[in-house]
Formats: C-alpha cells, sequence, structure tokens
C-alpha cells in the first residue's frame, strides 16, 4: 500500500468526528494540507477558477524569499564574531557559527507560536490557520543574535496570544505579530535589543559565556552605524555604504544585507506574493526624508546608507508588505508606504530613544492601515457621487 | 443596568457590577497609579473613604439641593474631602503622596464618583448610600491592587517594595530574574485590565454583549 493511501484511509478517520483523536482534528489537518495539496480544490458543482494556491503556499513563498537574507545574515553573525575576536577560520566555519546561534532562536519561537497557534484552534475546533509559518521565522530573524532563548519564547507567546489570537486569529490582526515581538522586547528588554554589545555574539555559538584564551580586542564596539546616529557621533565617510549594502556590518541577525533582501523582494514581486506599490512607496518615501536631512545636516548619513542601514528595507520588503495588516486600495497603498517610509526616517534620526525607526514606522503605519482606507473609499464615493449629480 | 436583577448594595460593586472592569470607570487612575503597590492601596483606600463620606453627605442633603445646582453643590463636597484626603498623605505618608502626585487631587474627576453620586446617592437614604459608597470604593481598590500586584511582580520583582523573586547571579554575571520593563508601562496596565474583564465576562455569562 502507498503511504498517500495508507495515510488517507487508516489514519485520516482517527481524526475525523468520531475517531480516536477527535479533539486533535486542527493539529493533524495542520500537517495534512502543510504536506498534501489542500483536500478540496475545488466545488463538485459550477464552473471555477481556482488552482491548489492556498495561503500555506502563498506564505511558503515568502518562506523562500527569506532564505537569502538568512543565509547571508547567518554568515554575518559568524564573520562579525571572527572579527570581534581577530581571527579568520573561513567562511564556512563562520556561516556554521551563524548557523548554531540562528537556529536554536528558530525553533523557539516555531515551537512557542505553532503550540499556542494549536492549543487556541484544538479549543476553538477549527483549522489551524498558517499565518504562523512566515511570522515563526521573521521573529528569529529581526532580533540581535545575543538574545536569549527565553526571551524570544516570552516574547512570542505574547505576540501570538495579545496580538493575534485576541483579535481573531490570522488574518484579524491589527498589527504585524513579528514586529509585535520586536516591540515588546525592545520594550520589555531595552538592554538586551540595543546598545553596542547585543550585535555581535563574542562568546561561543550556543552561550554566550566568553571563550576561555580568546580576548576581546581591546576597544573593540560592535555598535551599529545607526547607535553613532543616535549618540551624535556619526560621520559619513567613515561608513561604508557597500559593506552596509552586502551585509557585513553588526546589526540583527538578517536584516544587515540589503541585496538579499532584495533577492527576496525580486521573488516576491515576480510571484505577486507582495505589492510592488507598498514596497516602492516605502523607498521613495525614506530616500525622500533622507535627502531632505542630508540637505541640512552634515553628519546625516546619506540617502543610500540611510536606505541600507538598520532594518529599513527588511521593513520595506518583508513587513510593510503584509497583506493583512496594510492598505487594501491601491491608491491606500502609496500613501501607506511614502507614510512608513517617511516615519522610518523621521523616528531614526529624530528620536535618539529609538535608533531604528522602521519597526516603530511599521507599527504606526499598520495602526492607521484602516483610516487611509477608509479616507480611499470615501474620497472616491464623493467624487463618483459628484459625477452622477452633475 | 436599570432593569437587571439588582445585586445587594455593598456586595454588587465588588464583583458583578464593579465600576472598573463592568462599568468601566476610572479607568485612567487604574492606568497612572498601578506601577507600584503601595500607591495603588493608597490610591484605592483613599478613593472608598472620599466616595463613602460623600454619599452619605449627598444623600443626607439630598431633599435640599435644588437640581438645577447639583452637580455643582456635588462637586464642592467632593473637593473638600479630597483636599482633606490629600492633607492627610501628605503628613503622614510623604513618600506615596509624592508618587501618586497629581492622581489623588484627580479623584475629584473620578468617574466612579459621580457615577455613584449622581445614580445613587440622591435618589437613596443615608445609609445604604454609605455602603454603596464602600462597594464601589472597595471593588475599585480591589481591581487596582490585583492590576499592580501583577504589575509590579512581573516589571520590578518586587512586591511592596520587598525582593520576593530569588535573584541568583552565577559565575558570569547574569541576572537570574530580569525584570520585564513593559509591565512598569502603562500599556501593561491596559492589558491586564483587559485579561481581567476578560475573565469576568467568561465567569458571567449575564455580562456579556448579545
Amino acid at each position: 500500500m502507498k503511504l498517500n493511501d495508507y495515510i488517507n484511509e487508516k489514519i485520516d478517520p482517527l481524526f475525523q468526528k468520531g475517531g480516536k483523536y477527535e479533539k486533535l482534528w486542527s493539529v493533524y489537518d495542520s500537517f495534512h494540507t502543510f504536506l498534501f495539496v489542500p483536500r478540496h480544490t475545488a466545488a463538485r458543482k459550477g464552473v471555477q477558477v481556482h488552482d491548489s494556491v492556498d495561503s500555506k503556499r502563498v506564505i511558503m513563498m515568502v518562506i523562500l524569499a527569506l532564505v537569502p537574507a538568512a543565509l547571508v545574515g547567518m554568515w554575518n553573525v559568524g564573520y562579525q564574531h571572527d572579527l570581534a575576536l581577530g581571527i579568520n577560520d573561513g567562511w564556512f566555519m563562520q556561516f556554521l557559527y551563524g548557523l548554531v546561534a540562528f537556529l536554536p532562536k528558530v525553533v523557539v519561537s516555531y515551537v512557542v507560536g505553532l503550540g499556542i497557534e494549536m492549543t487556541v484552534a484544538c479549543i476553538k475546533r477549527e483549522e489551524v490557520a498558517e499565518g504562523f509559518l512566515a511570522t515563526g521565522l521573521l521573529i528569529p530573524m529581526i532580533v540581535p543574535v545575543n538574545t536569549p532563548l527565553w526571551m524570544i519564547a516570552v516574547a512570542t507567546a505574547f505576540s501570538v496570544i495579545f496580538a493575534k489570537e485576541i483579535f481573531g486569529g490570522t488574518g484579524m490582526n491589527i498589527f504585524n505579530p513579528a514586529l509585535i515581538t520586536r516591540a515588546f522586547l525592545f520594550f520589555a528588554y531595552p538592554k538586551a535589543m540595543s546598545g553596542d554589545e547585543v550585535f555581535v555574539r563574542t562568546g561561543s555559538a550556543l552561550c554566550n559565556s566568553p571563550i576561555e584564551g580568546t580576548a576581546v580586542v581591546d576597544g573593540f564596539s560592535g555598535a551599529t552605524p545607526l547607535a553613532a546616529v543616535a549618540d551624535g557621533s556619526f560621520d559619513p565617510a567613515t561608513y561604508s555604504t557597500i559593506d552596509a549594502f552586502l551585509g557585513c556590518i553588526p546589526g540583527s541577525i538578517a536584516e544587515t544585507s540589503t541585496l538579499a533582501i532584495l533577492l527576496g523582494a525580486c521573488l516576491l514581486l515576480l510571484t505577486r506574493v507582495a505589492s510592488w506599490r507598498i514596497m516602492l512607496s516605502v523607498f521613495v518615501g525614506g530616500a525622500a526624508m533622507s535627502a531632505i536631512i542630508a540637505a541640512f545636516s552634515d553628519n546625516a548619513p546619506t540617502v543610500c546608507q540611510q536606505l541600507c542601514f538598520g532594518g529599513f528595507a527588511f521593513a520595506a520588503v518583508f513587513m510593510a508588505t503584509d497583506p493583512v495588516t496594510g492598505c487594501r486600495t491601491n491608491t491606500g497603498k502609496f500613501i501607506y508606504g511614502l507614510f512608513i517610509g517617511v516615519m522610518a526616517i523621521l523616528i531614526r534620526m529624530f528620536n535618539t530613544g529609538y535608533p531604528e525607526g522602521a519597526m516603530m514606522a511599521v507599527l504606526l503605519g499598520n495602526a492607521c492601515a484602516p483610516l487611509i482606507d477608509y479616507c480611499v473609499v470615501k474620497s472616491n464615493i464623493s467624487k463618483r457621487a459628484k459625477r452622477v449629480n452633475a | 443596568m436599570a432593569n437587571e436583577k439588582k445585586p445587594g448594595v455593598f456586595t454588587g460593586p465588588l464583583w458583578t457590577n464593579n465600576p472598573v472592569v463592568v462599568q468601566v470607570l476610572g479607568i485612567c487612575s487604574a492606568l497612572a497609579v498601578t506601577t507600584q503597590m503601595k500607591p495603588a492601596l493608597v490610591m484605592g483606600i483613599s478613593l472608598t473613604c472620599v466616595l463613602a463620606f460623600a454619599n452619605v453627605i449627598i444623600s443626607v442633603l439630598r431633599n435640599t439641593i435644588p437640581n438645577r445646582i447639583r452637580i455643582i453643590v456635588q462637586l464642592v463636597v467632593v473637593a473638600a474631602l479630597v483636599i482633606i484626603v490629600n492633607q492627610i498623605l501628605k503628613a503622614y505618608v510623604y513618600d506615596v503622596s509624592k508618587a501618586l502626585s497629581v492622581y489623588v487631587g484627580l479623584i475629584i474627576t473620578n468617574c466612579i464618583l459621580m457615577g455613584r453620586l449622581e445614580a445613587f446617592a440622591l435618589g437613596n437614604k443615608p445609609f445604604p448610600a454609605l455602603l454603596d459608597g464602600l462597594g464601589n470604593g472597595l471593588g475599585y481598590a480591589m481591581i487596582l491592587f490585583i492590576t499592580a500586584t501583577i504589575r509590579e511582580l512581573f516589571g520590578s520583582g518586587t512586591l511592596f517594595g520587598y525582593d520576593v523573586i530569588a535573584r541568583f547571579v552565577n559565575e558570569a554575571g547574569y541576572d537570574g530574574y530580569q525584570n520585564c520593563g513593559f509591565f512598569t508601562m502603562p500599556a501593561a496596565a491596559l492589558i491586564i485590565l483587559g485579561c481581567i474583564i476578560w475573565y469576568q465576562r467568561a465567569k458571567n455569562p449575564d455580562l456579556q454583549d448579545k
């Protein structure tokens, strides 16, 4: 008997209504639809255009798009570690170091988040929604490498419960859960989220206790360029834009390499998973605001530096384009994107308490998105009403 | 709320008709003074005293107050009581009084006070009014106390200023428990209040919106 038939005939009934494990149906169903095509691709009656691309497959696209950024990010973790210790053991060892530091975070985020989602789904007897598949990978990618695992677990639990399940689960949340996780960490444990010690791991890959016999270079500082901007010591000439573009500067795990993020962006745009309107307008808004600031200040980062530093590109490509929390109308998408781009640079430059403004800007954008949509729809209605009445 | 079955004048406001979590009154002070337990407790007691006395006084005067100036009369009574409470706090618990800052003075504008004076004291005899004032004040104090306990425990790792979470420090210098700064923010108080309301509605199905 083939495996497929075996599952359909023997395992399936156990979880159906009246079966032995009826209560775990949600969990079973989530794995089943994850591994196989959805049970129902089209209704039996009527003509309809419908294929097997359900939201699980859409989210797989997002995860594929995240891969380049994650790979470069992992290598960069090892690279920064080597720089801090003043050694060089080759790109493969650096990547391996990053992998070992990164993987536990992914596991913790998925186990905690999916655990809560499945529990809630079982209680409500619903299908497990697939939104967390992307969120679970995004969370470890946007935290500093020194974040303890328990912090990720606490923050993930908070965001899944209070930013998502409370609102009704996947598709109902008004704020991006991955960013809520980051915001929770930022406000709950500010010391672990910013400063010049958290972005470069100087200990071993698995835990952060310093390695014996490898003294850290004197005067070493893992400050990100944005930290320098925040304390006023930034000088655009001393920071390499190319390094920031390629991703060999300190920063949260996967947000450093703008090049890798743009590769992911290409995949998202080619498959039409993300909206080009939002992505473009975030970059345009950010560039315009940076140009204005650079014109008035000598030690502000240049436009290119602004777009490559910190989490701006990552937020523009993966966070702002979230279809659930963003704007729905096409005009609204442009306004929403411009708003996020402008706000990200503004917060970054003028609020020294928040060295990185992209997270705040996207959350603020999320809060405003329904209002923007409402205004766009209303103005469209009144425009057409005038045409009818004229 | 008028035509539902009447809970006891004193016990009702403690839980099933709680001023904070059912009527959602007095939220601003509940967010502001619950970072630590001591100010929250003092605030709860202060409001209970002011509310009980104001209720009695207004109830005694209820037949002589002209309807058109009743709000002014209520304000005068409440303001006088609040000033007395404020002076007592300054005299005996100065540090807590500093921590509470303007919020004691703002008891005057607390929605629970105005609500109870208008809805109850103006139409009832002094003794029920006293019970009503005590009940509502204690209901408010209880919610404040619960919120403050959670916030102080997780936000600072202390209760009434005493360290209750064992903080072991290992050889690498890491703290055993790290204060969760989020709980010291007003946003956390709102979320905790929301959870209390959630729990309370789940326990009392007749309070749920149809």
